[in-house]
């Protein structure tokens, strides 16, 4: 038995809590820039106030989001070496580059033109101003590209050799470590969550204020924007996710198996509803399953042999010597669920309220609202919900967004901590990749300190983003439809307060 | 030239970048409280570097990013040896650049008082700590056979690197001022001139005291010329400054900064780490770096990425070259 408080495990927490804590605000930022880039687009295509003001609305709440998302990553970029400077030593020759590609390609982009667009309301002609936010989300996608490439090699080192003598791993192929079908589909899947969650948000927030019949213009078209996104990501994350457990099954096998509480191989192999079991013993003492469909999910056919956790464990005994190579199987098992449960339901809300709310066409002419009412939800042609379902509906908009939120820690947590005990699979194991002169006081006192920090700017920052969600959309003065003409802005109002600062 | 010599001079680049522009950064958050005598001057000085903290940073991030690739056992034995200093940093950008952005998010006078003394405070004590941490790299520390840091939170406070703190903050805290002078408009910007005027003497104090120290300690020809550069350039920004030639002023106390990291960077070469236990265990650019394929990846990284970064930095510059003064600040209160 180890002592309680290793610095492994410490360091573990500490990872884990401050790694989830910065993916809170990345899936966000992620696809609020894209949203808000888009309304942006119609408005200066359009000149229609309505987009305006969403664009001002959404992109403020982006920005609250954004700031925490910046400093969070700062500590991610240092604490490899401070709590893992075994992991560091070993891996940096081939996980080093694409971290630094990312910070100087992509933060770079993402933070100067975040500064440029806040700020450049008055100081940049309209088009030159959209092109900013663009560039924020163009750098926001690569960031999340190229940290996704140096996670996806730890998930499945490739292109890289081991080198005997300094005991490093070494990297031989770096285009193949960024195109690896692990980094992309983890992409893809990423992405498409992102997007999946932000759509999310924007449909709670505008189910509330559609409900309470308050600026209406604006919120009928984010809601529209959102189902839309809703669903068209909701639908790509499935696939993708599939996709994604496809690759797993062939490279982390022991993970998916775990996933599934699978504990013999079987042919075909079920898809577990439920299951309750006994570690220790390797079985599960209740389950209920769907007979074929995990082969399904990890083959493609309805009988392939799906290997179980006992299975796999013992090949990799056999591979790479004695010990238990099982990670902690409740925790994948509910995580994966927690991931599909909660992200698909908030593609459920978005599919039913994209058709609630659809437009004329499928509607008889009575339902049919104008721009500045809310949208009657119509069950069939001529069939109204009731008002206690209406209302029920935009209330279950506002209770789930921030589903896709859980959904994505969930599957964070299930993909790291279903790698375990490796950290760089089948290479470096977690146990041997923390810092060796670091003692477990000083990871103990960063852990309580950044925990409680980060507990606290949560506060900070969940009071505020409800602030501004509760004011709605401002209202537009005559400054903000008027953009300069010259870069630097115009030179007749010099003395005139800035339209944005801090 | 070896790529890891590339590197070593890369990685001074990048610190070079960040101390440059996070220094005037830094330097301003110290004047919030020095200089400007209410809220709508607060404002007026935080605004100066609004639409520019955040890139600014990232320069940190990319020198992190880039020792990690180009030197693993550098990024490995300097972030886990220096914890707990390091620690005190993150915790101070972290809460600096919420205070920034949240702020004037409310209009209620403590929440904003509150946000004003996180900044001066996570602004001075990363100014200190980061000539804290530099003048140990370069003096050495205890690091052992296997290249792991062996010596305490205590063993990096001593004479020399206190002294590099003093430097780094009466240093940034001058840059800050000229920075002030040349971006704001009216009163504040007079005051700001004749603050830069104290603040550039105490900094050359400093700066002379350490510059010696450091050249007596392991210097050569090399960094006796640009710790001379360093001190002459500090002298003129001095004296542009009392002319009144601010831009003069802020470009001599940018040299200042590049020409002292480029003297700690000579001084260290070709260490990157030295023992203080022995000089064989001495982390080098040989022994720390990456494989060559991996510096070549990364040379077409950062020869492409960083022409293109200081092309849209100084781009952003230029679109807010316009100085604020207190008239600029709109006071309905939150945004
Ligand atoms: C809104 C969030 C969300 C939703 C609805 C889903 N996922 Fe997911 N999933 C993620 C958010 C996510 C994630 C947080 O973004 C992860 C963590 C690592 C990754 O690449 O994406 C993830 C990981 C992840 C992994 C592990 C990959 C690895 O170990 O590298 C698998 C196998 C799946 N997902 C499969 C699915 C399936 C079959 C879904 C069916 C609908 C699904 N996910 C929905
Ligand atoms: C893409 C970049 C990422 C990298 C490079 C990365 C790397 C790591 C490393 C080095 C560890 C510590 C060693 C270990 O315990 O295995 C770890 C653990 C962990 N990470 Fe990640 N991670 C990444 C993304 C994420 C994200 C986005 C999340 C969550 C939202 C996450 C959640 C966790 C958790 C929960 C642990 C603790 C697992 C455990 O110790 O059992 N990671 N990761
Ligand atoms: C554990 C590994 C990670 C590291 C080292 C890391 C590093 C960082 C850093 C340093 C920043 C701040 C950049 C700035 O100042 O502008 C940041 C922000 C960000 N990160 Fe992470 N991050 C990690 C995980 C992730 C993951 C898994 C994703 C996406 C899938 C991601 C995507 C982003 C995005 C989109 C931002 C936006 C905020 C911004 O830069 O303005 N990060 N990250």
């Amino acid at each position: 038995m180890q002592l309680a408080l290793d610095s492994v495990i410490v360091a573990r927490w500490q990872f884990g809590i401050t790694t989830v804590y910065h993916f809170l605000f990345i899936p966000l930022t992620i696809s609020l820039a894209a949203l808000t880039a888009g309304l942006q687009t119609a408005w200066v295509r359009t000149s229609k106030e309505k987009y305006l003001k969403a664009t001002k609305f959404w992109g403020k709440l982006f920005l609250i989001n954004i700031a925490m998302g910046v400093v969070t990553g700062i500590v991610q970029e240092f604490q490899f070496g401070m709590n893992w400077s075994t992991y560091s030593r070993f891996v940096g020759d081939v996980f080093g580059a694409p971290l630094a590609f990312e910070a100087l390609i992509a933060f770079f982009f993402e933070s100067t033109f975040i500064g440029l667009w806040i700020f450049g309301w008055d100081r940049l002609p309209r088009k030159i101003h959209l092109a900013c936010i663009w560039m924020v989300s163009l750098g926001s996608i690569l960031s999340a590209y190229f940290i996704l490439a140096a996670n996806s090699w730890m998930q499945h080192p490739v292109g890289y050799r081991y080198n005997k003598t300094t005991g490093r791993a070494e990297l031989t192929d770096f285009w193949h470590v960024l195109t690896q079908n692990t980094t992309l589909v983890v992409v893809f899947h990423t992405l498409t969550a992102a997007f999946l969650t932000g759509a999310a948000f924007m449909m709670g927030i505008a189910a509330y204020h559609l409900a309470r019949k308050k600026h209406v213009e604006v919120m009928r078209t984010s809601l529209r924007l959102a189902l839309v996104t809703a669903v068209v990501a909701g639908l790509l994350t499935a696939v993708s996710g599939d996709r994604l457990g496809k690759v797993m099954f062939t490279q982390q096998p022991m993970k998916m198996a775990a996933a599934e509480a699978l504990w013999d191989g079987q042919s075909p192999a079920p898809f577990s509803v439920f299951a309750y079991g006994d570690v220790a013993a390797g079985h599960n003492t209740v389950a209920i399953d769907i007979p074929g469909l995990l082969s399904f999910l990890a083959k493609d056919d309805f009988t392939s042999y799906v290997p179980g956790i006992n299975d796999v464990n013992k090949a990799e005994q056999a591979k790479y010597g004695p010990g238990d190579y099982r990670p902690n199987i409740p925790t994948a098992y509910w995580g994966f669920r927690w991931m599909i449960g909660f992200g698909m339901t908030s593609f459920a809300v978005g599919l039913a309220g994209l058709w609630l709310t659809r437009r004329k066409l499928w509607l008889a002419p009575e339902h049919r609202t104008g721009d500045d009412e809310p949208p009657h939800l119509v069950l069939t042609k001529n069939r109204r919900l009731g008002p206690t379902l209406s209302r029920w509906y935009w209330r279950i908009g506002l209770l789930t967004m921030g589903f896709p939120l859980i959904a994505n820690s969930w599957g964070w947590i299930f993909t790291e901590t279903g790698r375990q005990p490796w950290v760089v699979y089948g290479l470096l194991k977690t146990t041997d990749a923390v810092s060796p002169t670091v003692s477990t006081g000083e990871v103990l006192t960063s852990l309580i300190v950044f925990t409680a920090l980060y507990a606290i700017l949560a506060v900070v920052e969940v009071k505020l983003m409800v602030k501004y969600v509760k004011a709605g959309p401002p209202e537009l003065t005559e400054a903000d439809l008027k953009s300069p003409t010259k870069i630097g802005g115009d030179d007749d109002d010099a003395d005139r307060p800035m339209a944005f600062s801090y | 030239m070896h790529l890891h010599d590339v590197w070593f001079v890369l990685i001074a680049v990048l610190w070079t970048g960040y101390f440059f522009l996070e220094g005037f950064d830094f330097g301003i958050g110290i004047l919030t409280k020095a200089l400007a005598r209410d809220r709508v001057e607060r404002r007026v000085l935080i605004n100066t570097i609004g639409p520019v903290w955040d890139g600014n940073e990232v320069w940190l991030i990319s020198a992190g990013g880039a020792t990690f690739a180009a030197f693993p056992e550098w990024y490995a034995t300097l972030f886990s040896g220096f914890y707990l200093p390091l620690l005190m940093i993150l915790i101070c950008l972290i809460v600096r650049g919420v205070a920034f952005e949240y702020r004037a998010k409310r209009p209620d006078e403590t929440w904003q008082r509150r946000w004003e003394t996180a900044i001066f405070w996570t602004s001075l004590i990363p100014a200190v700590l980061w000539g804290v941490a530099f003048a140990n790299i370069v003096h050495g520390v205890k690091i052992d056979k296997a290249g792991e840091y062996v010596g305490g939170f205590w063993d990096l406070i001593n004479v020399y690197s206190v002294l590099g703190g003093l430097v780094t903050l009466t240093l940034f805290t001058f840059h800050g001022a000229v920075f002030a002078s040349l971006k704001t408009l009216g009163d504040i910007r007079e005051r700001a001139r004749r603050f830069a005027t104290g603040a550039g003497i105490t900094a050359a104090l400093c700066a002379l005291a350490f510059l010696i120290w450091t050249q007596l300690d392991g210097g050569d020809a090399k960094s006796g010329a640009t710790a001379a550069v360093a001190v002459l350039a500090l002298l003129a920004a001095l004296g542009a400054n009392l002319l009144g030639r601010e831009g003069w002023s802020f470009t001599l106390s940018g040299i200042t900064i590049v020409a002292t990291v480029a003297t700690l960077f000579l001084t260290l070469f070709p260490d990157v780490m030295p023992s203080s236990l022995n000089d064989a265990w001495s982390l080098t650019v040989t022994n720390a770096s990456s494989t060559p394929y991996t510096l070549k990846i990364m040379t077409w990284c950062a020869g492409i990425a960083t022409p293109m970064v200081l092309l849209y930095q100084s781009w952003t510059y230029w679109v807010f070259r316009k100085r604020i003064g207190t008239q600029h600040i709109a006071d309905s209160a939150a945004h």
